[in-house]
Formats: C-alpha cells, structure tokens, sequence
C-alpha cells in the first residue's frame, strides 16, 4: 500500500525522535516531579502527595541563601565568559585574515578540552595554593609578603574554575556567528564614516546577539548545575543548588532532591524564558 | 559427582553420604573445587577493606572470583539500600546497618557456622572490649549486630545466635596533625577550633561522622554535655552547628574533605595543619616524607567498626561460598593484612600467625618496634624504636569516647548540617 496522506506520514517521520524524546526526557522529568511529592523516611522512600519537600524548601533560609550563590556564580561566571569569548571570537573572525589561520587558532582553543573537566579543575588546586605556584611566584617577586589564602577554596576559586572551564562554550557560538556577517556591511560602515567602536556596537554586535544568546543559555545552565565544580573548588566550603541535590542523594532523600531539583529546573527554564525574550533565535538563524 | 545444580540445600547433599562425618566435624561448608571456580561473588563496600589483593588471595585459596566494587560511604549506604540484586556481599560500616537492615535487603547469618565466632572481639557481641569496660555512645556495634532469627527485623540486645554484619575490621580515630608545622603538643579535641590554626582547620563532610567530631570538641571545650554524642536531641544539635557555624564565618576551616585523597593532598600540601583524618590517610601522608601525626587526646577516640553482610538474594552454593569466604576471612590473612595498615582485625589471635612478632608488638601490643615496619605493600611506616600513636591495642580501643552512630533525629541533623555548608 502506498502511504499517500501527508499527514500520516509526516507523523511517521516523527515518531521515532519523538518517542526517543518522550522516553528519555519527558518521563524522567515526570518522574522527578511526581516523587518530589513523595514522602521519604531514613531507609526508604513511599508514595503520597504532600507538600512537604517543597514546605521545607521555600522555608529554609539555606534554600535562598543557596538560590542566591547559584545565580551569582551564573551571573558572574556569564560576565566573564561573554567579555573573553566575544574579545576571543572577534579576533579571530575579523582580525585573521589567513583561513588557515583561523582555523589553526581556534583548534588551539579546544586543546584543554583534550582532558577531563575535572582533571583541568584539580590542576587548579596545586596552582592556587597556600605554597603553589601562584603564591610562590608571586613572592619571588617580592610583590606579597605572605601567601594570598583566598587564591584557593574560595568564590575566586570556583569562579576561575567555572570561567576556565565554560569559556570556549561562548567562543564557539559567538565565533560562528561573527563568520556569517556579511563583510560589505562592515565596509558600508566604515565608507559611511563610523568609528571602529560605532560599528562594533551598531553592526557586529546586533549581528551576534543570536550566537551570545546561545553561548549565554550554554554558560547560564551548565554553570547552575554543576555541583563538583563548586564543590572541589572551594573545599566544600560554599553550596549551590546542585551541592544541595547531590547531599540529598547522598543522604537517600531522593523527594527531597526532586523537589529541589524541579525548583532548579523552573528556575532555569525562567531564566532561558526571560533571555528569549530579546532575541528570536530561530528568526535569526 | 556432576556438577550440581546452583541451589541445591547442602543439608541435603551433607545426608547422603559419608562426607557429612567429615564436615560436620568442620563446620565450614565444603565445597567442590570444580563448582566453586565458577562461582562470583559481588561484594562492595569502601576503599578502607575493598582490596584487590584480597580477591586475589580469595581466588588463590578459596578459588572463586570475588569482584570488588569500591565505594565512598554514601554510595554504600545508597547501594546496600536500593539496589539489593547489585551485590552478594556487602561490606559496610555499623552505623549503616540502621540504615540499611529494614529495607529487608540484607539476611541475617547464623553464627554456628562461623568457625571462630567465639574469638571474636568483646566489643561486637557484648559491647565490652574486657569485662571490666563501660560501653561507649553511639551506635556500638553489638547494638546493631544481633536480630532475634534469621528473618528477624529488629536489633536484638544480646547474642542471639543470628548476626547482621560480621565484624572484621574497626579503628579508633582521632585528629591528625602536622607537627613540624604546629611545633607544640596537641592534646584536646578542642584544638580544631583554637583561632591559632584559623584557615587551617579542616573536618569531613560526612554528616553523620563530622557531627560526632563536632561533639567531641563542643563537649571538650565545655559548651555542651551531651546526654548521647551518638544520639543527640534537636536542641544539642542546634547548639552543636552553631559553635562550628560561628567557628566557620571566622574563617576557622580551610576545606572541608569528603574522599581519602583529598584529606591527604589538604595536609600534604600544608592547606590544613589540624584536621579529622582516618588513619590510612596518615600512612598516605607519612609515606610521602611528610611528618603527621595521628594524635590520640585526652577526651578519647571516635571509633567506627565495619563488617560484612549478605544480601537477601545470596542462596544455594553461593551462599555456602559466602559463609567460606566469611570463615576465610576470620582465619588471619585478611586479619594480619589489615593490622599492618593500622586497623584491627575481629579476630585478632588469627592474625597473629600471619605478623612477624615485630609488627605484632608494633601494632597490636603498642611495644616499640625492633626493626622497620613496613606496610602490606611495602611502605616503611615507622622505624626501628617508634612506638604506635595511642599505644596497645587495649589503650587505644578501652579509650573510645563514641561510636559512629545514626540518630534518632538524623534527617533534622541533615538538614543542620546543609546549612552548616551553605552558612
């Protein structure tokens, strides 16, 4: 029998990602929020509906207070990120001239993802030590006296660690979309007299907001979710979400890290939300 | 004899035959070499016990394959509680056992076929390591060690022929210190939280055993007397987080530590100089050229004891595989091994045959050592004329303040704990 209804077999086509995606994503997800409704005692974890979980978490003053680092270290790390990568990307899409070049250069900015994420944040803590290399350069140098002891297990730590690590997430979207300007808009700029700032800011830089916004979505999520990052760094020391997650899993209050959890989820898909509100991404690409 | 079918009850295999004579006289079972080869038990449990070189010699005495999955403690106590058809043999720590024991997942051994029961350690069948000594708080082993048969759900409070765990190894601990770099003696918990070593303090991050650290130095400073350190009411925990939270907000802690390797690579790079550390971390940091030391104080040890347990599912072949593996392990080479990294074996008589007389006063009788000691796979450790920290084996475990322990308000303290770290 030929198949000749469109419909039927448009939805054939998309059957399968569809059910990929339904098995996969939408049930675990389900799953979370049905069971941060349930109840969980030392040892075991039984089926209810009640408030609970979510009761202790709007309640406790550890839930805002860790809500508030999460969204600094996103909205700091996100600084950072966007000033390097854009400056990064800028570069090497409109100062190398040579393809060859350019693509030779942004290799090279891969070359630390050729190790583990957590092989190049411990690298960090030997360097930053109270005797590591930073402190004991620094003091050759005679410009300390005594080592500098928030270098490591600090906020600068974890910052550091976030900006080495999420950095080239930036440069890749920003770098692709800087490659598809078009150079005759860069050249009518200039015939029409504007300054280098003026046409960074009036035509590469609306240009690119599509590849910031994906870089930004890239930095902001991975950022807020990531718990081994920040517990390494600062020796456990401070807490964001996902430390709060990973300690109620650890401590079998599965409920109570799903409720977390969906509370994170919300959290981010409001921000991404918020973001998407300035720029159309799929107009613009 | 055919191979038997996996299953087969081997009271029935022991009624047949003249073999019964024989190994009712051994109460072991006995297996046949060919089956057993076949045979693979899964056992996980910490890094502390889970050695490779224990399968090995499993494989080379016992002949079946023992696989062994190392863990942090709170992925044993994950495991042991919600996947109960991923082991044969758990090997986990005391104070996990509350956890764990009413999921049901564990089943309870009959004592009459371990064939050194008898010489196990007082401290795990009544409490008392003598006759003489008071039971220490917390959760003490033989707390958690009995139920009333073989299906039995609740803690018995005496020997009831059926265990939880069988013990096999158990330790003091206390602080660990670096000496060139603190230059006086320590003497007092209370030192963790001396502003002299402000930003170069340290404590764990397991809750349950960072709290009882915790009431060791609240209770050594005077601020608080616990009524159980192993089972605080909410008030004393309160009481207990806030000293170490303000402690924290000056700036006392430099790291806190979840895994060995980051409590030896915070004292070996000097991060911390005072800290609470297990004593093979020490050994770690010793081994590197560093001096550390495991330093006993005069309000006493945090003790903890770990032993092996069955999973529910284990029958048949296996399971008489697991009772020889449990018999094996009693009978000293596993003893004698772990004795020589500082822990202490259930049985220690049987471990004795497996120690030079040497490492036997260095470790156990607390006499100086005659000649190097050197660890099982081969570190010097301590020098002819050195003296184990704490002394003799009595020393040391008659000096144990409290045990690791679950609380009756455990979750409440959880959440105490949570905003410890995030303060």
């Amino acid at each position: 029998m030929r198949l000749t209804n469109r419909h039927l077999l448009g939805w054939l086509e998309a059957a399968p990602l569809t059910l990929v995606l339904l098995a996969f994503l939408a049930a675990p997800i389900a799953m979370i929020v049905i069971v941060s409704f349930w109840g969980a005692t030392e040892f075991s974890i039984y089926p209810a509906f009640q408030f609970d979980n979510y009761e202790f978490l709007f309640s406790s003053p550890v839930t805002y207070r860790v809500f508030g680092a999460t969204l600094k270290y996103a909205f700091v790390t996100w600084a950072l990120t966007l000033s390097i990568g854009f400056t990064v990307a800028y570069f090497l899409a409109f100062h190398i001239r040579s393809q060859t070049v350019q693509i030779a250069l942004f290799l090279v900015c891969t070359i630390p993802f050729w190790t583990s994420n957590i092989i190049r944040m411990i690298s960090w803590i030997p360097f930053l030590g109270r005797n590591g290399i930073a402190n004991q350069t620094l003091i050759s140098w005679g410009v300390i006296d005594a080592p500098l002891e928030w270098l490591l297990y600090s906020d600068f730590s974890v910052i550091l660690a976030f900006v080495h690590l999420y950095t080239l997430f930036m440069v890749v979207p920003i770098f692709n979309t800087m490659m598809r300007i078009d150079r005759s808009l860069l050249e009518a700029a200039r015939d029409n007299g504007a300054s280098g700032f003026q046409t960074l800011r009036h035509v590469i830089l609306p240009l690119t907001k599509p590849g910031i916004m994906i870089g930004t979505i890239f930095v902001v999520t991975l950022v807020m979710g990531d718990f081994i990052t920040v517990r390494f760094m600062s020796g456990s020391q401070r807490a964001n979400v996902g430390r709060l997650i990973s300690n109620d899993i650890g401590l079998l209050q599965y409920p109570s890290a799903a409720a977390t959890a969906v509370v994170l989820l919300c959290t981010v898909l409001i921000v991404i939300a918020i973001l998407l509100r300035f720029v159309n991404i799929r107009k613009e690409l | 004899m055919s191979k038997p079918k996996v299953g087969y009850s081997r009271r029935a295999l022991l009624r047949t035959g003249g073999a019964a004579l024989a190994a009712s006289a051994f109460p072991a079972p006995m297996l046949w070499a060919q089956d057993t080869k076949d045979i693979v038990l899964r056992q996980f449990g910490t890094g502390v016990s889970n050695l490779n070189d224990v399968a090995q010699k499993v494989k080379e005495d016992l002949g079946f394959t023992l696989e062994m999955t190392a863990l942090d403690s709170d992925s044993v106590t994950q495991r042991a509680a919600t996947q109960p058809d991923s082991f044969d043999i758990a090997d986990i720590e005391y104070w996990i056992c509350k956890k764990v024991w009413p999921t049901g997942n564990l089943q309870a051994m009959d004592t009459s076929k371990i064939a050194n029961y008898d010489r196990i350690v007082g401290i795990f069948k009544s409490g008392k390591l003598t006759p003489e000594s008071e039971i220490a708080q917390g959760t003490a082993p033989h707390t958690v060690g009995f139920v009333d048969g073989p299906d039995g759900t609740e803690f018995a409070t005496e020997d009831t022929g059926w265990m939880t765990l069988i013990p096999t190894i158990y330790n003091a601990d206390t602080l660990g210190i670096r000496p060139d770099l603190i230059g006086r003696p320590i003497e007092s918990w209370t030192e963790l939280l001396n502003p002299e070593f402000a930003g170069k303090a340290s404590i764990l991050d397991i809750s349950s055993i960072g709290i009882m650290d915790m009431a060791m130095v609240c209770e050594a400073m005077g601020e608080i007397q616990y009524g159980d350190k192993g089972n605080m009411t909410r008030d004393e925990i309160d009481r207990t987080i806030a000293i170490f939270t303000e402690a924290k907000q000056n700036g006392q802690f430099r790291a806190f530590w979840k895994t060995f390797d980051e409590s030896v690579n915070l004292m070996a790079s000097g991060e911390v100089v005072i800290q609470s550390m297990w004593s093979p971390a020490i050994t770690a940091v010793k081994s590197r050229g560093i001096d550390c030391v495991y330093q006993p104080l005069k309000e006493g040890y945090r003790s903890w004891g770990g032993g092996i347990g069955l999973s529910k599912s284990l029958s048949g072949m296996e399971l008489d595989a697991a009772y020889d593996y449990i018999n094996w392990y009693l009978s000293g080479w596993v003893g004698g091994y772990l004795m020589r990294q500082g822990y202490y074996s259930a049985v220690p008589e049987t471990s004795k045959e497996f120690m030079s007389e040497n490492e036997w006063g260095y470790w156990f009788e607390g006499k100086e050592a005659t000649d190097v000691i050197t660890s099982p796979t081969g570190d010097t450790l301590a020098q002819a004329g050195e003296v184990r920290d704490g002394g003799s084996f009595y020393d040391r475990m008659g000096s144990v303040a409290c045990w690791n322990a679950v609380m009756d308000e455990n979750q409440y303290m959880v959440r105490k704990w949570n905003e410890f770290i995030a303060a």
